[in-house]
């Protein structure tokens, strides 16, 4: 085979602004539950008050004689759902309670105001059985899932671990835990739902990060035609995750859409209600054994996972699958065993699997490089590899030894004493740390694209409309498709407009897996070519084409990631334990950096987000009742803005025709990768205090 | 129970009956199809309904309806006078202080308000000197100000930039 062509970059890599920014920076852009219709019913929902269990009897009458209510629907009498073999969205199908703030009922009324008082007045009786809802690795049985997120083999194994451990000069045998996280976009999960009975639709505005995913997944519940069921997303205030997946949410407001036939049901969730019905990231407890030389070269590296899952549904995250491809080591060996818990749902956060999992491994190896009296920036790349670890396949690009040679340069890394605690100004001890990041290159199959010319006689000027399913949760994704769809046809990217987020365009692959814009882009590169194969150079006006996301054959021959490294400066405070974290930067090797604008955006975001995992996020779980009990944002803390301080990204430029046409690599995800590690690292540094769980808490730090 | 109530809205003045206990932001989305301020908490922890209520930067998440009539409130979209943004607004886009864009109006609205606020002299923790006649919105004074406003996309470095452009504080970078 010979190396792929790529597209020639001239609007690829140039710096452009968000097309829909003025709506944004006004607040006229539309979010999903802000779509005006006639005559709206608001839903109010019944939430299960018990972790575990059956209703047994329900009363609404009181809920009826509210004035403004309209309908109440309860387990008793929601219509039945034609395929029910996924219990997350069995919504109302029978009084089985999983875990606490089940739907078991809902109010719809006039007002927002009548229908929360409705549901306040459903008298729900209960009969509760036994239940466990911590992570307890003790107390349950834990089990090895039949493949962990999205498809990965649970355990690898990769000579022989335990006897290279036995064996090595160096050893760290340490436990890390993070908690568990929600990943809380700032808009809450929120639909407007029309049914219409003649011919049976849906009509559905939805905050999703895939409106064909939306459409599919409501089709198969409800048994209908997918094109029944129309999806329109236009602008999504956030997700990194949680609005990847169909959550039970819309289901409960289209069960309400076929009670008042025509009207549209609006169902915002309530940021308590995120806490239970829209995934979150299970906790993390990981056990990391790593064999080294003196000299810190890798013999044995073992990362073994204990997370949880819900009876409800099961989802295994990945979390030992960053420790497959990062460093060479010969005798290696991850597993992942999951202690199942009668509790809500867990699903995809913002990196899932490589952003616990870099936590563990990346404080690790600052525990080696301390082990062995190495620099910590020399330690990874001594431990480099020359291929990926596990499968042998070569690297397509893997630049992570530049990346921490050029930010070590840019940090001052160079000056640091490696001495912990030895830097004590004005009551702060102050640290710096490193750690590295990486993230597989995904692209999805499925994804189509449509291609339309036009050159109105009126003004002769040209114009082309780009159309694809796809989602911008904030990614830019509409912005970089233009400039993609420019480049790939060979015209001005101000011709270009792009259309996505609604299923009256060609369907997408979901935003999710750092895979959004190689899989939409792919599509659009594809529709492009076939546009000017057909048309050539001088098409006519209503000259239109689809296109659709090819295989990547090169898959199969190379492994393909990107990769980074991170560096903090830490303070924390001597006498209260505060942490601060003045400094941040991360340094990425990513393919070709499509917007530079949004990509650094999107770096600094993720890596924010880590910061926030280190200092602040902790969902509370309450063993005696299954309850989030912080479960609101003054009491479930993320970084503010006074938590950051100088944070920066960078990026080296890598040419990799094996990826995709563009050549570029997901960067959604791979800034949250390692971001909480650097920080506990450069605690570390500053005070000699070994943190080995997110978040770090004040009383880490006090004696 | 109702209530009729009169609020001018971005200039515009609305008439309009709400139950009693409709906060200022529900009576907004929910009755004058005005929906810049975003709901995301409706606690008063977010930030993203920010407004100007009677010219000062307020969560109408927490203020009920009935309680403010007569009220002048101006979102983000209202801070654009004769089509031209604000130039908050402007700086935002400059400085790609946003990436989902929810947030953003409450920040956009509260940033406008913090640059009034010391302009007025009015301190906040990190004021070194409570009794200035004004005070210099360095980052760290940004910062600590603009704290009451979440982004969960983390563009807090970006934000910090756009308001110290417009505040003159930023030195000239980026």
């Amino acid at each position: 085979m010979s190396t792929p062509e790529m597209l020639t970059p001239r609007a690829m890599g140039t710096p452009r602004r968000r097309v829909e920014g003025p709506a944004k920076v006004t607040g006229t852009a539309r979010y999903a539950a802000e779509h005006p219709l006639d005559r709206p019913v608001h839903l109010h929902p019944v939430l299960a008050t018990i972790p575990r269990g059956r209703v047994t009897a329900i009363d609404t009458s009181a809920a009826e004689a509210v004035d403004g209510v309209v309908a109440v629907l309860t387990t008793r009498d929601a219509d039945a759902l034609a395929d029910t073999s996924d219990r997350e969205f069995t919504v109302l199908q029978d009084d089985e309670i999983g875990f606490r703030g089940q739907y078991v009922g809902a109010v719809l009324a006039d007002t927002p105001e009548a229908a929360r008082e409705g549901a306040d007045r459903v008298e729900v009786t209960y009969e509760q059985d036994d239940f466990r809802a911590v992570l307890d690795p003790d107390a349950g049985e834990l089990y090895a899932p039949d493949a962990v997120n999205p498809a990965f083999a649970t355990d690898s194994v990769i000579g022989d671990a335990d006897a290279a451990l036995g064996e090595a000069e160096v050893v760290v045998d340490a436990t890390y835990t993070t908690a568990t996280t929600h990943n809380n976009p700032l808009e809450p999960h929120s639909s407007i739902v029309v049914w219409e009975p003649d011919g049976g639709r849906f009509t559905i505005f939805d905050s999703t990060q895939g409106v064909s995913t939306t459409r599919s997944n409501v089709a198969t519940v409800f048994g209908m035609d997918e094109a029944d069921v129309d999806v329109i997303s236009p602008h999504v205030g956030g997700g990194f995750g949680s609005k990847g997946n169909l959550h039970a949410n819309v289901v409960l407001a289209c069960l309400a859409a076929r009670r008042v036939p025509g009207r549209p049901v609006k169902y915002p969730l309530t940021r308590q209600q995120m806490f239970s019905l829209v995934g979150y990231r299970t906790p993390t407890i990981q056990h990391v054994r790593l064999g080294a030389t003196r000299e810190g070269r890798l013999s044995a590296l073992v990362h073994d996972v204990v997370e949880q899952t819900s009876r409800t549904k099961e989802f295994a995250e990945q979390t030992a699958t960053y420790s497959r491809s990062v460093y060479a080591a010969p005798h290696r060996r991850t597993t992942h065993r999951l202690d199942m818990l009668d509790v809500p749902v867990p699903s995809w956060m913002r990196a899932p699997g490589e952003c616990p999992g870099s936590f563990a491994a990346e404080v690790a190896m600052d525990e080696l490089a301390v082990a062995c009296d190495v620099d910590p920036v020399e330690l990874r790349i001594r431990n480099e590899p020359d291929a990926d670890p596990e499968t042998g396949k070569p690297f397509s690009s893997r630049h992570l030894v530049e990346c921490l040679r050029r930010g070590a340069d840019r940090f001052g890394w160079s000056r640091r004493d490696p001495t912990p605690r030895a830097r004590l100004v004005d009551g702060w001890w102050s640290g710096t740390g490193v750690a590295a990041s990486a993230y597989p290159t995904n692209r999805s199959p499925g994804s189509g694209a449509t291609i339309r010319y036009h050159r109105p006689a009126a003004d002769g000027a040209e114009h082309w409309d780009v159309e694809i399913a796809a989602a911008d949760i904030g990614t830019g994704a509409r912005t970089v498709l233009g400039q993609i769809a420019a480049d790939a046809l060979g015209v001005d990217v101000d011709t270009v407009e792009v259309t996505v987020g609604d299923t009256a365009v060609p369907p997408a692959t979901v935003a999710g897996g750092s895979s959004g814009t190689a899989s939409w882009g792919s599509a659009v590169v594809d529709a492009a070519q076939r546009f000017r194969a057909k048309y050539g150079t001088d098409p006519s006006d209503g000259d239109e084409i689809e296109g659709a996301t090819p295989e990547n054959d090169w898959s199969e021959h190379y492994a393909m990631s990107a990769f980074g490294a991170q560096f903090a400066e830490v303070l924390v405070h001597a006498d209260t334990g505060e942490v601060r974290v003045p400094r941040m930067l991360g340094v990425f090797a990513a393919g070709r950096i499509l917007n530079p604008v949004t990509a650094r955006s999107q770096f600094i975001g993720g890596m924010t987000m880590g910061l926030s995992m280190a200092l602040h996020e902790d969902s509370v779980m309450d063993p005696r009742s299954g309850h989030v009990v912080n479960h609101d944002l003054a009491n479930y803390h993320i970084a503010s803005c006074a938590d950051v301080g100088d944070m920066d990204a960078e990026w080296i430029d890598e040419e990799d025709p094996y990826v995709n046409p563009m050549g570029s690599k997901g960067i959604g995800e791979i800034g949250i990768v390692g971001a909480a590690a650097v920080v506990a690292n450069a605690a570390y540094h500053a005070t000699g205090v070994r943190v080995r769980s997110a978040p770090m808490l004040v009383d880490h730090f006090l004696d | 129970m109702d209530a009729t109530i009169t609020l001018t809205v971005d200039g515009r003045e609305r008439t309009l009956t709400v139950d009693t206990r409709t906060t200022v932001l529900d009576a907004l989305r929910e009755h004058l199809d005005v929906t810049s301020p975003k709901k995301g908490c409706d606690h008063g922890q977010c930030g993203s309904c920010t407004v100007l209520l009677d010219g000062r930067r307020a969560l109408p998440c927490l203020a009920l309806a009935v309680a403010h009539d007569g009220a002048d409130v101006t979102t983000a979209d209202g801070l654009a006078t004769d089509g031209e943004l604000h130039p908050v607004a402007r700086a935002f886009l400059d400085a790609d202080a946003y990436q989902c864009g929810y947030c953003t109006p409450g920040q956009v609205c509260s940033a406008a308000a913090v640059l009034a606020e010391a302009g007025e002299g009015w301190p906040s923790a990190v004021t070194p000197d409570l009794d200035a006649e004004r005070v210099t919105l360095d980052r760290s004074e940004i910062a600590e100000r603009m704290s009451g406003n979440l982004c969960r996309c983390g563009a807090y470095a970006n934000i910090v930039d756009a308001v110290a452009s417009v505040a003159g504080t930023d030195g000239g970078a980026r």
